[in-house]
């Protein structure tokens, strides 16, 4: 059956979790293994670690809390977060990771998404997008959603579309991102994990009419990512917006919701999941 | 649930020893960390006399069937493999380390498999997302020492864009744009496609008992070199 997967993202900065972390009963709650260790008994289906460590001590902190991950976590999971070369990559997947996730090295020189298929396969090939809408003004003064002069023929939304940024959304890079996704499968993405960076951090959802479009021109799993706040917003990702994985952070970090709640809800709207 | 101790085996006080080939792909410290979890001593090694010595054999594989094929003939592991198939020591190929028992997968056509198994890998069904990257339950379709304790319908974690096809060997499937081969056996050789590795407590349990077939494996042929050498003790008297 196809089952929709629910997927917890820590960030990480210099081997320590960062945004709070609820959970009274953990010994260190900045400890990115105990938390991650906590997930998977809670019915977590896969993790990912976003490492924003900005220092030039972050390969080793990095790899060190991957090794002590695959020492206690028996679930999947993804590292992003300065990964540039192949080495890179091989570095984290011998730690123990299972994927590595690639943003703007990816932008930047997108033969690396081939060459890391190439060499480890497409499945541990995730390929990050944060994308946001492109406001245009129109004549009709209805928002950004009225038409644009820069339809994206393959967005299949009509008149939205929503471009590339990289650098930690700093940087406007010109891509379409329907279309960019696109690219980044036939280069050799094994996932696609799509941020809004419209919708994060804002606890309003995801931004289902991107996750849709990017969803359909994609023949790999799409995680919808950013924006969060209800339960109810995982279930609109998987049903509205098509994605075959829906990530949090927030509403589980800080104890609003568990692991078993969302999957219970996501069930309880007919979206099928491996039970927590 | 809970990943907080690791789990009692049958082995007790003598783990037994598992050699997880090591052929420089991907990810296969989760094969060699899950292992030591369960209670057995992993070894995640390339050295032919280590493989001979151990109790049983364990053949990950992520990435394309073709390079996986070529990186176990370029280590030499290959004929380590066929041997300790050949031994009758219990072995277990995980994900593409399933495939590449096979004769030969569309992935990568004109390249041999090990011809443990009888049969071709293809492709998945189309109408679904490829790779199948998710959860999904198992239907148990023979009895197996494998999956004991594990119910009819356990969830596992699959990555995968090839299966087996079908076989006199089969031993669950999964429903992932119609059925899919998710597992197979012949006498002591399992594999599985989807990763025991990383599917949580479940997955853990089908490498308990791995380890536990492995033990047992150890001992009946211990006990058989015990009985020859008694045979031969007599015949010299």
């Amino acid at each position: 059956m196809l089952t929709t997967r629910v997927i917890p993202c820590l960030d990480v900065e210099s081997g320590r979790v960062v945004k709070g972390v609820n959970f009274v009963e953990l010994r260190d709650a900045g400890d990115p293994v105990e938390l991650a260790a906590r997930y998977d008994a809670e019915g977590a289906d896969e993790l990912i670690f976003l490492d924003i460590t900005a220092s030039s001590d972050r390969r080793d902190t990095t790899i060190e809390m991957v090794r002590r991950t695959a020492e206690e976590v028996f679930i999947p999971f993804t590292v992003g977060g300065g990964v540039r070369t192949v080495e890179d990559a091989r570095r984290l997947l011998r730690a123990g990771a299972d994927k590595v996730g690639i943003n703007t090295a990816a932008v930047d020189r997108p033969e690396l998404i081939s060459e890391i298929a190439d060499e480890f396969g497409v499945q541990c090939v995730v390929v990050a997008i944060d994308a946001r809408r492109r406001i245009v003004a129109t004549q009709s003064g209805s928002g950004e959603e009225a038409p644009s002069q820069e339809i994206s023929a393959s967005a299949q939304t009509g008149s939205l579309s929503w471009e590339v940024f990289t650098h930690g959304g700093r940087t406007a890079v010109g891509l379409d991102a329907v279309e960019w996704a696109a690219r980044a499968v036939e280069l050799g993405a094994g996932e696609i994990l799509l941020t809004s960076m419209d919708r994060d951090g804002t606890k309003e959802g995801f931004d289902l009419q991107l996750t849709a479009a990017v969803s359909a021109a994609c023949s790999v799993p799409v995680i919808a990512s950013g924006g969060v706040g209800t339960l109810d917003h995982l279930v609109q990702g998987a049903l509205v917006g098509k994605a075959d994985a829906v990530l949090a952070a927030s509403i589980f970090h800080f104890g609003e919701f568990t692991i078993a709640q969302a999957k219970h809800a996501l069930a309880a709207a007919g979206v099928a999941v491996r039970p927590a | 649930m809970g990943s907080g101790s690791p789990g009692a085996t049958a082995a007790g006080a003598n783990p037994p020893t598992i050699a997880v080939l090591d052929y420089g792909i991907g990810n296969l410290r989760s094969a060699e960390k899950a292992l030591e979890y369960v209670g057995a001593v992993a070894l995640l090694t390339a050295d032919a006399d280590e493989i001979a010595q151990a109790d049983a054999v364990v053949l990950p594989g992520v990435g394309a069937f073709g390079r996986c094929r070529e990186a176990l003939a370029q280590t030499g592991l290959d004929e380590a493999a066929l041997n300790a198939v050949a031994s009758g020591r219990p072995f277990l190929g995980i994900c593409v380390g399933m495939q590449l028992l096979y004769d030969s997968s569309e992935e990568s056509p004109g390249i041999a498999g090990l011809g443990v198994f009888a049969g071709t890998v293809r492709r998945l069904q189309p109408g679904v997302k490829q790779p199948q990257m998710q959860w999904n339950q198992l239907n148990l379709m023979n009895d197996s020492p494998l999956f004991e304790g594990l119910g009819e319908n356990p969830w596992m974690y699959f990555v995968h864009s090839f299966a087996a096809e079908p076989s006199q060997y089969l031993l669950a499937t999964c429903e992932y744009g119609g059925s899919v081969v998710a597992a197979a056996q012949n006498e002591l050789v399992f594999a599985t496609q989807f990763h025991p590795e990383k599917s949580g407590q479940a997955g853990l349990a089908v490498l308990r008992n791995f380890v536990n077939i492995a033990a047992n494996s150890r001992e009946a042929r211990a006990q058989r070199a015990a009985q020859q050498a008694q045979l031969a003790q007599r015949r010299a008297v």
